[in-house]
């Protein structure tokens, strides 16, 4: 409802020291900052850059799951995958509404993905080989998603705060249906098992990864948690994601592929906690650049459904004015 | 690739009979069909409405924000307009 309004407005407020003091006093006081209030530039920028790249995400994870749709060995199993990644569909649109309030517009961002310039989130550049990637995504990717997301319900930005609440409320079934999906592989016969396990030890290191780098080398943490855009730091939702995990693994016979990981009853100020191994960096910063095995894909095929929609756009638009003229007709003939 | 862009839309949904249709986000379409059909997509998928609004969102006006001020603030200082501002026995009951 904003985002025409503010796209080309050029009357940015001044950022003397009194507007960004001010405009922190706002955010102290937990009030909710709209599309129309005064924002440091910055604050913009951030918000712009972290929800285009939480859209892109939803788009993007479309795709390793899109690939066993037609695969799925139940029907049961087929309508909730399908029902999933249409949600996952409409997550991006949410979001890609939130960050249109903020003046950019939905082709810019296309146009940002599609030329790499925007980034989606890493773990979707590993491939799905497996029905039990099906399942190890919707627990752990999922899941780690929802550690994220639940904090982002509180952001003070109002539209990507709102946005979230939709997602979080969306995203618990997608995590439930992988859990369960994992279950029934678990308890079946002992090449069901492997295939889980298998997932399992596929996707555990990609899963930490994705809260990002540890909280000494995130560049942009400290300012999104002052504007409380962030809520917890990338290292204490990675924990809050170790600990709820293991024990869901253990639950159904699995083995997280970690061999430091151990109970430490210090951890957490005295509440206990899961100590876990070093995650590989080089790894991440490797995918993040382009380089993991499907990036290349990704981007195509999201290309590849642009381009081969076009024709469908152009279409809706040359008969929305069509129609448009026949009504500007039909009131001239009345007068 | 097209860069033609499609009008923005507001969408406000309705719970359920006897309650206002309300605000519930945005989405872009060429048209007034395309956009109830995208919002029935977008915003309805767990029953959360049995009747849906669109609005071009250049077709709405809002009140300016920088004038809340002066715009809503005198209503602060009317708490005469409140029950809780007269006092009456408790034993003349609910009043």
């Amino acid at each position: 409802m904003y985002s025409q309004g503010l796209i080309g407005a050029d009357d940015k407020p001044v950022e003397d020291d009194a507007f960004i003091a001010a405009f922190q006093a706002r955010i102290d006081a937990e009030e909710k900052i709209e599309p129309n209030d005064p924002m440091p530039e910055a604050y913009r920028k951030t918000l712009v850059r972290q929800i285009g790249q939480h859209a892109h995400s939803e788009i993007v994870g479309m795709l390793p799951e899109g690939n066993w749709i037609t695969r799925a060995p139940t029907l049961r199993r087929k309508l909730a995958l399908l029902a999933k990644v249409q949600d996952e569909g409409g997550h991006g649109l949410y979001l890609y509404s939130a960050a249109e309030t903020l003046g950019v517009s939905r082709e810019q961002m296309t146009e940002e993905l599609l030329s790499g310039k925007a980034k989606y989130s890493s773990i979707f550049n590993y491939p799905t080989p497996t029905w039990a990637d099906i399942g190890a995504i919707g627990w752990l990717v999922d899941g780690a998603a929802i550690m994220n997301q639940v904090p982002l319900c509180r952001c003070s930005f109002g539209p990507y705060a709102r946005a979230m609440v939709r997602v979080c409320r969306e995203e618990s079934f997608h995590q439930r249906q992988g859990y369960e999906l994992m279950m029934a592989l678990a308890e079946g016969s002992d090449k069901q098992r492997e295939m889980a396990q298998d997932a399992l030890n596929r996707w555990w290191w990609p899963s930490l990864m994705m809260f990002g780098p540890h909280d000494s080398d995130s560049t942009n943490s400290d300012q999104s948690m002052q504007w409380k855009i962030k809520r917890f730091t990338n290292d204490e939702l990675r924990q809050k994601f170790v600990d709820a995990t293991v024990v869901q693994a253990e639950k159904i016979g699995l083995t997280i592929p970690d061999p430091d990981l151990k109970w430490n009853p210090e951890k957490n100020d005295g509440e206990g906690g899961y100590d876990f191994g070093p995650i590989d960096w080089d790894e991440f910063w490797r995918v993040v650049k382009g380089g993991g095995p499907m990036n290349r894909d990704r981007i195509a095929a999201r290309k590849k459904a642009w381009d081969e929609g076009a024709w469908v756009r152009e279409a809706a638009n040359a008969f929305a004015e069509k129609q448009a003229q026949r009504a500007d007709a039909a009131t001239v003939a009345a007068e | 690739m097209s860069i033609e862009t499609t009008p923005l839309w507001e969408v406000f949904i309705r719970s359920r009979n006897g309650l206002n249709h309300k605000h519930v986000g945005s989405l872009h379409a060429a048209d007034s069909n395309l956009a109830v059909q995208s919002a029935r997509d977008v915003y309805t998928r767990r029953e959360e409405g049995n009747s849906i609004w669109v609005v071009r969102s250049d077709q709405i006006i809002a009140s300016d924000p920088d004038r809340s001020g002066e715009n809503f603030e005198p209503a602060a200082d009317k708490i005469y307009r409140h029950p809780s501002f007269y006092d009456i026995p408790d034993d003349v009951g609910h009043m």
